[in-house]
C-alpha cells in the first residue's frame, strides 16, 4: 500500500507566511463587520443588518461564537490527521475568540437588546432556560480564559490540564442553548450538534484507541520477544 | 372609540376636515401628522419599487408617534415560513409565486357556502386603506397601511349557521409552489382560527393589498387575516379556505408548541412568552424598545370581547 505523493506533500506542509495574518482578519473581521453594521444602519439608514439589526447582530455574534468553538475542537483532529502540528497554537486562538464572541455575544443582548432592563435581565438569568445555560457556557470559558497564558500552564501544570478538560462542556451548552431559542426551525442547530459530535467523537475513538493499542502491545512484548 | 368602518376609504391626504368627524381628537392629530408626513417624507421613505405618492388609509389606533413602517421593511422582513424561515428569505423564495387564479372557498356552518374566484370574494365589502399596528410576538413591531375588506363582510354573505361560534382559515398547501412546506418545521398547512364575534369584528380585516397595491407574495398574497390586537402569526397567509365550525380549530402554532402560543393570541405586555418578555417590543427602524400596549392599542375596541377571561390562561 504504497502512500500516494500528494499526501507526502500535503504532511510536508509548513506554516505559510500568510498564516498569522488570515487568522487576525479571520477573527477580527466578522466582529467588526457587525458593529460597523450596527452604526451604519442606525446612522446612516443602511440595512447591511437587514431591518431588524439589534436582532441580527445578536444573532450572528452567538453564530459566530460556535463558529470559532468549532475551529477550535478541529485544530487537534487536523494536526493528527494532517501531521500539521504547526496548528497547535491556533487552538488557543481560536478558543480565546469564541470566549470574546460569546461575552459580546451577552453584552450585545443585555446592552443593545434588553438595554439592561433590570426586570428583563434578572427574568433571562434565572427564569429563561436557553439563557440560563448559554450564560453557563460563559462562566465555563471565563476561568479558561483567564488562564490561557503560557505562564499558567507552567504554573498550574497537571492542574491546568483537569481545569482545561471543561472545555469540551462548552460546545454542548452553546447547541442547546440555540436549539433552546429558536422558534421551530432546529435545521442548523441540528447540523451544528453534528459537527461538535464528530469532533468529540473523534476524541473519544482516539483516546480508546489510543489506549487499546497500549494495552494490546504492552503484554505482546514478552511473547513477541 | 367609535369605529366607523363604512366610511370612505379613498380620501386624498388632503381630505382631512370630514375624518375629523368622526376620528377621536388623538387620531385627528396622527392622522394630521401622517398627511404632513406623506407630503413631506414620502418620495424620500420609499424606495422608487414603493407607491411613492399613495395616500396611507386611515389609521387605526396610532398614536402621534406610530409612523408608517417603509415599504422596504414591510416587503423583507417576514416570517412566511411556506418560503423559508430566514426573515429576508420569503421576499427571494417567494418570487415566482403565482397568485392568479385564486381561489377561496368559505364552507362550514354557513348558509350559503361557496367556493369564489379572489375578486368576487372581495367584492363582499368595501376595499379600505387602513393603517394599523403589527405587533410581532417575536417582541418587534411594525406599522402598516393594510387594504382590504372587513372579514364580517364575507362571513355575513356566507350566512353564519346558527350552531357556528369559530372560523377555520387554511393556507394554501402545495409544495411544489411553497418550498418551505417541502419541510416539516410546521405542520401543513398552516392554520389559523378565531372565535365568530372576534372574526366579525369590524377591526378584522382580509387583505388583499399593502401600501395601495396588491399584496407581494411574501406579505401573503393574495389574501391574508389581520387581526392588529393579536400578534402578527395570527394573521395567517395565502388563504384558501374559511370554514365556520362548531369546535375551537387547531392552529399551527398551538400545535408546534402549545405552552409557548395559546389560540387567542392577544397582545398582552403583562403575559410573557417563556422564553422572553412582551411588557416591551423594538419598533422596526428604532433602536430604543417602545412599552408594548394591551391589546396592541386596541383594548377600547376589543377588551370587552375578553370580559371575564382568565387572559393568563387564554393567552
Amino acid at each position: 500500500m504504497a502512500t500516494p505523493a500528494w499526501w507526502h506533500t500535503v504532511r510536508a506542509a509548513t506554516r505559510p507566511w500568510w498564516w498569522r495574518w488570515a487568522v487576525w482578519i479571520a477573527i477580527l473581521a466578522p466582529g467588526l463587520a457587525v458593529i460597523a453594521g450596527l452604526l451604519s444602519d442606525f446612522l446612516m439608514n443602511t440595512r447591511w443588518l437587514g431591518s431588524n439589526p439589534v436582532k441580527e447582530g445578536e444573532l450572528i455574534l452567538g453564530q459566530l461564537t460556535i463558529k470559532y468553538l468549532v475551529a477550535m475542537l478541529a485544530v487537534t483532529p487536523l494536526r493528527r490527521l494532517l501531521g500539521w502540528n504547526w496548528l497547535a497554537r491556533d487552538r488557543r486562538t481560536f478558543g480565546l475568540t469564541a470566549f470574546f464572541y460569546g461575552l459580546a455575544h451577552f453584552l450585545w443582548f443585555a446592552l443593545l437588546d434588553i438595554q439592561l432592563d433590570g426586570v428583563e435581565l434578572a427574568d433571562a438569568l434565572t427564569k429563561r432556560t436557553y439563557i440560563i445555560v448559554g450564560f453557563a457556557a460563559l462562566l465555563v470559558m471565563l476561568p479558561l480564559a483567564l488562564t490561557s497564558t503560557k505562564a499558567s500552564i507552567v504554573r498550574w501544570k497537571k492542574k491546568w490540564t483537569v481545569l482545561h478538560r471543561w472545555v469540551y462542556l462548552v460546545p454542548i451548552l452553546g447547541v442547546v442553548h440555540w436549539w433552546m431559542s429558536v422558534k421551530a426551525d432546529i435545521g442548523e442547530p441540528i447540523l451544528y450538534s453534528a459537527v461538535f459530535a464528530v469532533l468529540l467523537g473523534w476524541r473519544v475513538w482516539h483516546a480508546r484507541r489510543e489506549t487499546s493499542s497500549h494495552a494490546a502491545t504492552t503484554p505482546a512484548a514478552p511473547a513477541s520477544a | 372609540m367609535i369605529i366607523r368602518p363604512r366610511s370612505p376609504s379613498d380620501l386624498a391626504s388632503s381630505d382631512i376636515t370630514p375624518e375629523s368627524l368622526y376620528l377621536t381628537r388623538r387620531e385627528w392629530l396622527a392622522a394630521a401628522g401622517l398627511a404632513v408626513g406623506a407630503i413631506a417624507g414620502a418620495g424620500a421613505l420609499l424606495p422608487s419599487a414603493a407607491p411613492a405618492q399613495q395616500p396611507l388609509g386611515k389609521p387605526f389606533g396610532l398614536q402621534p408617534d406610530d409612523k408608517p413602517t417603509p415599504w422596504e421593511d414591510v416587503t423583507t422582513y417576514n416570517n412566511f415560513y411556506e418560503f423559508g424561515t430566514g426573515k429576508d428569505e420569503p421576499a427571494v423564495m417567494s418570487k415566482g409565486f403565482r397568485t392568479r387564479p385564486w381561489t377561496v372557498k368559505v364552507d362550514g356552518l354557513v348558509n350559503k357556502p361557496g367556493d369564489y374566484a379572489l375578486d368576487d370574494l372581495l367584492k363582499a365589502g368595501r376595499i379600505e386603506d387602513r393603517i394599523y399596528r403589527h405587533r410581532c410576538v417575536e417582541a418587534w413591531s411594525m406599522v402598516v397601511p393594510w387594504r382590504g375588506i372587513m372579514l364580517a363582510d364575507v362571513l355575513k354573505r356566507a350566512e353564519p349557521a346558527p350552531g357556528a361560534t369559530y372560523v377555520e382559515f387554511t393556507t394554501l398547501f402545495d409544495p411544489s409552489r411553497m418550498p418551505g412546506q417541502r419541510s416539516s418545521v410546521l405542520r401543513w398547512p398552516y392554520t389559523e382560527g378565531l372565535r365568530l364575534d372576534e372574526a366579525m369584528h369590524p377591526l378584522t380585516m382580509l387583505a388583499s393589498g399593502v401600501y395601495g397595491r396588491d399584496l407581494p407574495n411574501q406579505n401573503g398574497a393574495p389574501l391574508r387575516l389581520v387581526t392588529p390586537w393579536k400578534y402578527g402569526f395570527k394573521g395567517i397567509k395565502s388563504i384558501v379556505r374559511i370554514r365556520l365550525t362548531d369546535r375551537q380549530p387547531s392552529t399551527a402554532w398551538n400545535d408546534s408548541a402549545p405552552n409557548e402560543y395559546g389560540f387567542f393570541c392577544n397582545v398582552n405586555p403583562t403575559v410573557d412568552h417563556p422564553r422572553w418578555s412582551q411588557a416591551k417590543e423594538r419598533r422596526i427602524g428604532e433602536f430604543l424598545r417602545r412599552p408594548t400596549l394591551m391589546f396592541n392599542g386596541y383594548a377600547d375596541q376589543v377588551a370587552s370581547l375578553y370580559s371575564g377571561m382568565d387572559l393568563r390562561k387564554n393567552f
